[in-house]
């Protein structure tokens, strides 16, 4: 069984994913009840709609699910995933360097 | 904005899978809800690299995978006998039902298209009054919102020609189920992120205390599920059982209020049958009484007998974690993405479809 060389013409992306993009530009749409942006994902620009998002502005990235912004994502929260390594990788040292202090049990 | 591409950095993956390696000193068996979990896990070859007492369990988080038969061929007969426009997710067109799959009655010539978004079908039916349009919603609770927001526009612009076909399914009660099945034997969770966007981390703590099992609410890039994995892991090494956001870059302890307004404005709580597994009490969501002109059920009062499943297909195993999709006799010989007998093949969430394209043969 082969994966790599099979061609498949469907879309693999899930259905669950929200992708994150940068609000590009927002205007009011349905008669001007509904707040309505532009959002790139890379090279792409699809519309969304800011309803569930209401404090989403311009050059926010919101993450995008079936065509609805659900969530402004959070520059300072996603930090804490990399320094959590590096807490991780400081208290590893601590306890290294604290074997080394420690007397030799022999 | 910095800490987009750095959740698939190779350099960072490699480091939380070396304090993986460290931490894991027992077998653990950690299920991930979600299907878009399951396919970046697989995509990735995360599954290879972790260490070999870890186990991860799919879980039955694939939407369309736990869509009754019965209410595909509704949509099939909407399509072909009501003559309406039938709009849906890709995924969704393409399972198949009792007889066929929606793409099969499209090339029979009735009028079925793949949509993006339920907002789109909105537009066509103010662009077509004189069609009926129905939009066959399926989803967890991170779609209803969208589905949801779609009756409210329509009723907005006074619409009579807009219908949705609801299958909306609920996690928490899903996961009860798995752990009451027993048959899997999970000792931990991975809570699906997008999820939790929408209703929060507050549904999930009774789980975590009742039945003492360690939750990490967990992203979908590969340090997310690194990381996630890793808490949990950190979480059975220690005899701990709490509830854990790793994904806190878009997940808020409250969730989205305005996105769970708009779902309480139009869907309320029901019993619904999981396609593979059974009935599950208040594990859904149907729309209101109140808007029963928004609901294709009740519009168009469909009554299709059940239809038996294909008797080959274990695809309520692997949805529940008893089995993987190698384990079945059907997997990648009578059943492929392309001719698939259950729903798990067709959708880039479900388990079956995310080992056939990428695990590699030695890893299955």
């Amino acid at each position: 069984m082969s994966k790599t060389n099979v061609s498949t013409p469907f879309n693999l992306t899930p259905m669950c994913l929200a992708i994150p993009g940068k609000i590009k530009s927002i205007e009011f749409q349905y008669d001007g009840t509904v707040r309505m942006a532009k959002v790139l994902f890379g090279g792409i620009t699809k519309e969304a709609s800011l309803e569930m998002v209401p404090d989403a502005k311009e050059g926010d990235y919101v993450l995008v699910h079936v065509g609805v912004a659900i969530s402004i994502v959070d520059e300072e929260e996603a930090r804490k995933t990399f320094e959590y390594l590096e807490e991780i990788g400081e208290i590893d040292e601590l306890v290294e360097s604290s074997q080394l202090d420690r007397p030799n049990p022999l | 904005m910095k800490y987009l591409s750095e959740f698939r950095d190779p350099e960072v993956v490699e480091h939380y899978l070396e304090e993986l390696h460290k931490v894991a000193t027992r077998p653990w068996t950690i299920m991930e809800i979600c299907g878009g979990q399951t396919h970046s896990l697989v995509k990735n070859g995360l599954l290879n690299l972790l260490p070999k007492q870890i186990t991860m369990v799919h879980g039955p988080g694939c939407p369309v995978c736990v869509t009754p038969l019965n209410l595909i061929d509704k949509a099939v007969y909407l399509a072909e006998e009501k003559g309406v426009i039938l709009c849906s997710f890709g995924d969704m067109i393409r399972v198949p039902g009792s007889s066929r799959s929606l793409l099969e009655a499209k090339a029979n010539g009735a009028d079925v298209r793949i949509l993006y978004s339920p907002l789109e079908a909105v537009k066509i039916a103010q662009e077509q009054p004189e069609r009926q349009v129905v939009f066959f919603a399926v989803g967890f609770e991170t779609t209803a919102p969208a589905n949801a927001l779609s009756v409210l526009h329509a009723r907005r612009l006074g619409l009579t020609n807009y219908s949705i076909l609801a299958s909306h399914v609920l996690v928490p009660p899903a996961m009860e189920a798995v752990i009451n099945d027993g048959e899997a034997q999970i000792q931990g969770f991975l809570a699906a992120g997008h999820v939790c966007t929408i209703m929060g981390l507050e549904e999930y703590e009774p789980i975590v205390q009742r039945y003492h099992i360690p939750m990490v609410v967990t992203g979908f890039e590969p340090v997310d599920l690194l990381q996630g994995i890793l808490m949990t892991v950190k979480q059975l090494e220690n005899g701990e059982a709490k509830l854990e956001n790793q994904y806190s870059r878009v997940v808020k302890a409250n969730g989205n209020p305005e996105a769970r307004k708009v779902i309480e404005q139009v869907f309320e709580v029901s019993d619904r049958e999981w396609r593979g597994i059974g009935n599950i009490p208040l594990s859904g969501w149907e729309v209101k009484a109140s808007l029963a002109e928004f609901d294709a059920n009740r519009k168009f009062s469909i009554s299709i007998a059940k239809a038996s499943e294909c008797a080959d297909c274990i695809a309520g195993q692997v949805l529940k974690g008893i089995k993987k999709p190698f384990e079945c006799s059907q997997f990648g010989k009578g059943c492929t993405p392309i001719t698939p007998l259950g729903a798990p093949m067709v959708s880039s969430e479900g388990a079956c479809a995310a080992y056939y394209h990428f695990a590699e043969a030695d890893a299955v």
